[in-house]
């Protein structure tokens, strides 16, 4: 087991240098020193020897990966990508170009977006779960017929009119909680109460239909007919067998997406002024604050591998047939 | 269930009110703001989104007086406004009216009031002995945030914080967007810059560079509370930057307690924490969800003035003459990203005002009879008021004067820019897109700036006919008739027959946006000219028009202060921006206008001067509206809309700490707020009902399977 | 005219190749044939196919460009052997056909089928006493009802008469197809029409029949009744700018219909060719292999999409001369975002692939042809890859309507198609600002909504009615 462990973390750290890599390379196609600096000095009275100014003083002003000039293996440590990426491994993100510490910007807002991120994953499973469940009890019958194009309804509905059309009745017309905000503590369930509702109500469609294959499949099964043979119940049958010989497709999908859930969502958070990472990571892309995005590239393929390990992890709790040697 | 029943349980009115329970009643102003301030710094911030902060906190000497228009500077700090005395080259003294070349120097001695106290903060802790309470790092262990300092203290503002802040323009490491231009004036500033550039490279980053240590030739500690500040020639618009927070105060020990080991990494910087001697302080800073203003209690004290226009009596906005500003405990501003939010929540009443400018208003707005502006009967109803003013801005659709086809000052593509400015209706372009927020430009000056003309006299002849005491745009048979003069009948080359196709480079924030494309096209159409338009991100946007790679662009500019120096240099020939990276996009080079410019930029308005100052204006603003550099756009205007409830607001365009004399009708407030926001409940109850109809049947067809498989 | 070939509409007429090719193996394949006809059987299905093929109808029509003649100036000059000149507007067939949709343009917003502006504009009217006196009323339309004249009360009756007539022909052409359909099918089961039609309605032949015909009059009286009102009105109104409505959506529909279709053409070589090479050989290709898409899968998929999208419009800023026409720029940046698209979507069907390949590959008849030396392409190709179709086919067509609701929010978040291109994306980030108008102007975001919904909803149908049909796991008991 450890062994595993030590082995599959080994096998990410060749991943997350290929992923640095590769937005290393792309943003600085897209976004030389010079445009950074002139990006951050603004608009007005920007002369070329405040853009040279700004970036020897940030220190933009080294060659990209090789540097000829230096001695040993400074060649390769004394150059942009050296001093601005692979610092992060040790968990040094930096500064944003606006002076913040990113590591501690991300930290801050871990917090609103996973309070939002985390009541939405957990009643959306429940409710897919279940309704999944009801759809596959009630099997070809008009509720079963009516359940899933309902769900195909959903689904085929963008998720930015879930959010036009839940702030405007809910907010707008019926003035049942804040529009739009953020606040700590107790005060925090109003603004969340929206977000997470329609975060559930977009994802239903999609997960709903997903589970119900699963469950169909399961059901199909001999050991579901002995069950029933043996004179259980159908809800027995539905949650002691059917549910759990089912966990693992849904685990494959389900785990590697909570460390993912870190990240916030880009959309929700903007839309109603939650100070979380996604929000972070739109004002980033949008200001062209290569710092801040590259800190989360690097942050989201680390969930991501996590997500893939705790999802081997998960298979064994299910499942003690499976093993790791 | 849990929520609803929450809700249900609590179903007073005002549910959806996004602050705190406990705030309800109190003394505080809510606003919002869409971008995050990057800098509040003062030698950094410049633009709109950090003033409004930077504003409330910092005093420079000067500022511009509330209600008075056009724009009066009065002191802030200061005395008295500076009057420059002027010396030659030899160091004589030279009378107030000597002629601009004889001048080598100006010097202006500003004497700051004595008795103004800073707000409390850490950095003026000091121990028994005088030395400062936090002066190593090691007691930052447990500070997380400024008010877990324990101990804050205050003192008097001295001239050296002004001369220091002055001396940070310079700073190798702050980058302050006027240091090259500021580097020009003030004797020495340059010399400053290079010595400070030499100590930073031998510093460790983030070390401290004590700038008491480096001398400023141009700036002199005369007393304890005055200073003069030595410029070369003669610089009139100089009192205005006096009045930016650029010439704010900055204390040394400020400087020096935010630069200990362990701060910056903490976000614990002059950048984030402003400390200034204004009427609010900076409690908390959050740019992303957050930023509260607080009243300083150490406020020097300031009364509300009583004189202004003629209609701002009538107004009400001298009601509160003589009264001790600031009027607010507190202000809150919320960011709002997306306008939908930010509008419905002032709707509601949880804004007190829009923030100034900004665009997610235009909705609300529209042109009235007469083309002034309006509110829906139903917002008037709600006894919103809206307030408007013409901004000190132009924005304007610039040829590029080195191109082939549309540059030059020859007589076709002269005539070609004109037939352009012509065809290009911005009075439909401001009633389309604006709603009506803006007025047609017809130089680059706009209202309210030294030099503006009303009626017959401002109009452009190149493009309005003056008709029934009103300017009509020309007929497009009058800008069909230019294009054929300029080589190009009908759209067409006059000899090859090749159709005229014009590129127009753009920004997706500016001109970018699919319907105004659409429209500009057909603008284009009009002529039979072809337009192609390339729109591009900003950066890629500026190197374009750095490289003269363009043919048409969409621009605008802000004024910094209200002169007419400030807009007719982004012509100016020497300022050209493939020649010398300056700001005239255009690359516009009449030596005529040149000669003009040169002669009108240093002279004062006031006075004599002013007349001649006029005169050459006009001069030079028929040189301009000929030669059509520019398709001059539209001067936008902005407008505020605020509650009922909220008082003595006038929009100002220049001014920034406005802040300390806004007051509230708290009862009021309140009482409309909880009419506006009760709750609608019947929908809960739907979705109730809507949940029992569709599980009761789940469940009777449950009962029937169990009972049939029993069987 | 001179005909402008858009890569857009290479790759798409390409598609329709595939497409053909595709039916055509199909046809000799046993078991693909087979599952062809269980789609055909599905009524949902066939309908939601029947909707989708107008779809593409459009899109079809909008995907030939050309740009027209300038028409040389009058006048002495034109005498002279002017150089043939083109415009720049690049225009396609269905701009064509739309032709009075697209040039009839309002001065701003007016609401469906109104003859009247939605918003009040003071005019000045000068009175019989010469004065001029001002007015403040909403203003006729300038083309929205024209032909009524001033008789704007007739309006209801008039958009109603248009309505039943447009129903009259929409049950004649029906009936016409109708008739079609039972004699083509009385002819292939050689039986009477009466028994071919009461077999449609029965649902007894191997085709849906019914709903396709149910699908076609639904598709027949809306499409007749708006192609009716669209010439004297503007159906779905106009937007800021007095563009109407329908035009653009119309127009979307191919943005929707590339983004959906070549994102998934962009994918399939890639996902096909390394993930059959990963299951196949093993070994330390396989392991290359899967680090590539493990790396590029564990990159945020809106930041790796971000940075490569503005990476593309670096290039294209940087490089003016390459582009004659502003469509052409349009359309360099669209593949660019259904090629990164592609990119970032290709992992998922590779992973698919590999696992079905590994398990083919212990397969006996695979080993066997090891052993008797096939060579590994042979294989690949004779043995592996039509087993693998059936995933392939799956992955089509799930991939679209997820592909065509990306778009959407990847336009709101500005890395989306170029701001000059009409999609679903562009049309729902300039309306969702009218929202907060007093009053609200609805009418572009519910355009958008409506025809978004349905195609995205057929396209789900469509798959579930594939995946069925395809999926050996499904087959019994679907």
């Amino acid at each position: 087991m450890l062994a595993y462990l030590v082995r599959r973390l080994l096998y990410a750290l060749p991943i997350l240098i290929g992923v640095n890599l590769i937005t290393f390379a792309l943003f600085f196609v897209v976004n030389t020193p010079d445009d950074m600096a002139r990006m951050q000095l603004g608009v007005k009275r920007v002369t070329p020897e405040a853009i040279s100014r700004w970036k020897a003083e940030r220190g933009y002003d080294k060659p990209l990966f090789i540097n000829d000039e230096a001695i040993g293996s400074a060649v390769f440590t004394d150059t942009i990508f050296f001093s601005k990426s692979a610092r992060m491994f040790a968990g040094d993100f930096g500064r944003a170009e606006d002076g913040r510490d990113i590591a501690r910007e991300i930290v801050s807002r871990m917090g609103p977006s996973l309070a939002i991120a985390l009541p939405t994953f957990i009643v959306g499973l429940l409710v897919t779960v279940s309704f999944a469940l009801l759809l596959t009890f009630f099997r070809a019958s008009y509720l079963d017929f009516w359940g899933v194009v309902l769900c195909v309804a959903m689904m085929s509905i963008s998720g930015l009119f879930y959010i036009i059309g839940g702030q405007y009745l809910v907010s707008k017309i019926w003035r049942l909680v804040p529009i739009s905000g953020y606040g700590g503590g107790l005060d925090a369930w109003k603004f969340l109460l929206l977000p997470v509702l329609i975060g559930v109500l977009s994802g239903i469609g999609s997960s709903t239909r997903w589970y119900r294959t699963i469950f169909l499949e399961e059901i199909s099964r001999d050991y579901v007919r002995t069950a029933r043979a043996k004179g259980l119940s159908e809800l027995t049958v539905l949650f002691r067998h059917v549910l759990r010989n089912a966990l693992i497709p849904i685990l494959t999908g389900v785990v590697v997406v909570i460390p993912l859930l870190f990240m916030g969502s880009l959309l929700t958070e903007s839309f109603f002024g939650i100070p979380g990472l996604g929000s972070y990571t739109i004002d980033a892309i949008n200001a062209q604050d290569f710092a801040v995005v590259r800190a989360m590239v690097f942050i989201g393929s680390v969930m991501y591998i996590v997500g893939l390990i705790l999802t081997d992890l998960s298979y064994t709790f299910v499942d003690p047939r499976i093993r790791f040697n | 269930m849990l929520s609803l029943l929450l809700l249900l349980a609590a179903c007073g009115s005002e549910q959806n009110d996004p602050y705190p329970r406990a705030e309800r009643g109190q003394n505080i102003l809510y606003s919002a703001f869409t971008e995050r301030p990057k800098h509040l710094d003062p030698v950094q911030s410049y633009t709109e989104d950090e003033i409004t902060f930077t504003a409330q906190v910092y005093e420079p000497p000067l500022q511009y007086h509330y209600l008075k228009r056009p724009y009066t500077l009065i002191p802030l700090t200061s005395d008295a406004v500076p009057t420059p005395r002027f010396y030659d080259a030899k160091g004589r003294q030279l009378p107030a009216d000597a002629p601009t070349a004889a001048i080598a120097y100006s010097v202006y001695e500003i004497r700051i009031r004595p008795g103004i106290r800073y707000q409390p903060h850490p950095a003026f802790a000091i121990e028994a002995g005088g030395q400062p309470v936090y002066r190593d790092g090691e007691q930052l262990r447990d500070i997380e945030k400024l008010a877990d300092f324990a101990r804050t203290g205050s003192r008097e503002l001295i001239a050296d914080d002004y001369i220091y802040e002055i001396k940070r323009l310079a700073h190798p490491r702050l980058h302050s967007p006027i240091f090259s231009m500021m580097a020009e004036r003030i004797v020495g500033l340059r010399q400053l810059g290079a010595a400070l550039q030499d100590e930073a490279r031998r510093m460790p980053a983030g070390g401290w560079l004590d700038l008491d240590r480096f001398p400023l030739a141009g700036v002199t500690r005369v007393d304890r509370y005055t200073y003069r500040i030595k410029l070369r020639g003669k610089y009139p618009q100089f009192v205005y930057w006096l009045a930016m927070p650029f010439f704010a105060p900055v204390p040394r020990e400020v400087d020096r307690f935010y630069h200990q080991p362990g701060m910056a990494a903490k976000n614990l910087t002059l950048d984030w924490y402003p400390v200034g001697t204004g009427p609010f302080m900076l409690t908390q800073n959050n740019p992303n969800s957050r930023m509260v203003l607080e009243r300083n209690p150490n406020f020097h004290g300031e009364a509300y003035p009583c004189h202004g226009e003629p209609e701002d009596r009538a107004d009400g906005l001298l009601a509160d003459c003589g009264q001790p500003l600031p009027f607010l405990d507190k202000a809150v501003f919320s960011r709002e990203k997306e306008s939908i939010p930010y509008w419905n929540k002032f709707l509601q009443g949880y804004y007190d005002a829009s923030g100034i400018s900004s665009d997610s208003f235009d909705q609300a707005v529209r042109l009235g009879v007469g083309g002034d502006m309006q509110l829906s009967e139903e917002m008037r109803g709600k006894g919103i008021r809206l307030l408007t003013s013409v901004r000190a801005s132009i924005f304007y659709l610039g040829f590029n004067m080195l191109d082939p086809i549309v540059g030059g000052l020859a007589e076709q593509p002269t005539r070609l820019r004109q037939a352009l400015s012509i065809a290009i209706d911005q009075e439909e372009f401001i009633s389309i897109f604006m709603n009506g927020r803006g007025i047609a430009a017809s130089s680059p000056l706009p209202p309210g700036i030294f030099g503006y003309l009303e009626g017959a006299a401002g109009s452009n002849p190149v493009v309005y006919d003056w008709v029934d005491g009103q300017a009509r745009r020309k007929p497009l048979a009058a800008a069909k008739k230019l294009l054929a003069e300029a080589g190009w009948p009908n759209g067409r080359h006059a000899s090859t027959g090749e159709p005229l196709v014009l590129s127009l480079d753009t920004t997706s924030g500016g001109m970018g946006d699919k319907s105004r494309l659409d429209w500009l096209t057909r603008q284009f159409a009009k002529l039979d000219i072809q337009l192609v338009v390339r729109s591009t991100d900003f950066n890629r946007f500026q190197e374009k028009v750095r490289k003269g790679a363009v043919q048409l662009y969409y621009l605008g500019w802000n004024a910094d202060y209200p002169d007419p120096e400030n807009f007719l240099f982004l012509l100016a020939g020497p300022e050209g921006k493939v020649a010398k990276g300056g700001e005239n996009a255009s690359n516009y080079a009449n030596p005529e206008f040149d000669r003009l410019f040169e002669q009108m930029k240093n002279m004062e308005s006031e006075g004599p001067r002013g007349v001649e100052r006029l005169a050459i204006i006009r001069q030079a603003l028929a040189l301009l509206q000929h030669d059509a550099p520019w398709i001059y756009g539209f001067h936008p205007t902005s407008y505020t809309l605020s509650h009922v409830w909220l008082r003595n607001r006038k929009p100002t365009e220049v001014g920034h700490n406005t802040l300390k004399y806004q007051r509230i009708d708290v009862a009021e407030r309140q009482r409309l707020r909880q009419e506006w926001n009760r709750p609608v409940l019947w929908p809960l109850a739907v979705v109730a009902a809507l949940l029992v109809a569709v599980l009761l049947p789940a469940a009777i067809g449950y009962r029937r399977r169990e009972r049939s498989t029993a069987r | 005219m001179a005909p402008v070939i858009l890569w857009s509409d290479v790759l798409i007429w390409l598609l329709v190749v595939a497409a053909i090719a595709l039916g055509w193996l199909s046809a000799r394949n046993p078991l693909l044939r087979a599952a062809w006809q269980r789609v055909g059987r599905n009524r949902a299905g066939m309908a939601s196919a029947t909707v989708l093929l107008a779809f593409v109808g459009v899109g079809l029509l909008d995907s030939i460009h050309f740009r027209s003649l300038l028409e040389s100036s009058a006048g002495p000059a034109a005498a002279r052997p002017a150089a043939q000149a083109y415009s720049v507007d690049v225009l396609s067939l269905l701009d064509v056909a739309l032709t009075p949709l697209r040039t009839r343009n309002e001065k701003t917003y007016s609401e469906p089928l109104a003859t009247r502006a939605h918003a009040k504009e003071s005019t000045e009217v000068r009175a019989a006493d010469g004065r001029i006196r001002q007015s403040r009323d909403y203003p006729r339309l300038k083309y929205g009802g024209a032909h009524l004249g001033a008789d704007e009360a007739g309006h209801d009756a008039d958009v109603g008469d248009r309505l039943l007539r447009a129903s009259g022909i929409a049950a004649l052409v029906w009936g016409a197809l109708a008739a079609a359909m039972a004699g083509g099918l009385a002819r292939a089961e050689a039986c009477s029409r009466r028994e071919a039609w009461r077999r449609i309605w029965r649902n007894e032949s191997d085709f849906a029949g019914n709903a396709v015909l149910v699908a076609m009059a639904v598709l027949l009286l809306l499409g007749l009744s708006m192609a009716m009102l669209a010439t004297p009105y503007h159906v779905f109104g106009t937007d800021k700018v007095g563009q109407d409505v329908l035009y653009q959506v119309l127009k979307s529909v191919r943005t929707a219909l590339v983004i959906g279709l070549v994102t998934t053409l962009v994918m399939l070589p890639l996902s096909i060719f390394l993930g059959v090479v990963a299951g196949y050989f093993r070994g330390w290709i396989d392991d290359l292999i899967q680090y590539l898409y493990t790396t590029l899968s564990s990159i945020p998929g809106v930041l790796l999409i971000a940075a490569a999208v503005l990476m593309m419009q670096v290039v294209i800023d940087t490089h003016p001369h390459w582009f004659t026409t502003a469509a052409e720029r349009a359309d360099l940046r669209l593949l660019a975002l259904c090629f990164i698209l592609g990119v970032t979507s290709w992992t998922g069907l590779c992973r698919l692939l590999r696992g079905e390949t590994l398990k083919l590959r212990e397969l006996e008849y695979i080993q066997a042809a090891q052993a008797f030396g096939v060579s590994d392409l042979r294989i690949i190709a004779r043995h592996i890859l039509p087993n693998l179709m059936h995933i392939v086919i799956i992955a089509l067509v799930m991939d679209f309507s997820s592909l065509v609701l990306a778009e959407a929010v990847l336009s709101y978040v500005g890395i989306g198609v170029d701001p000059t291109m009409i999609s679903f994306g562009t049309m729902i980030n300039n309306a969702r600002l009218e929202l907060a108008r007093e009053p609200m102007v609805w009418w572009s975001l519910a355009a958008a909504f409506v025809f978004m919904f349905t195609l995205v909803l057929a396209a789900n149908l469509l798959a579930d009615a594939v995946r069925d049909a395809f999926d050996p796991r499904l087959a019994g008991s679907a």
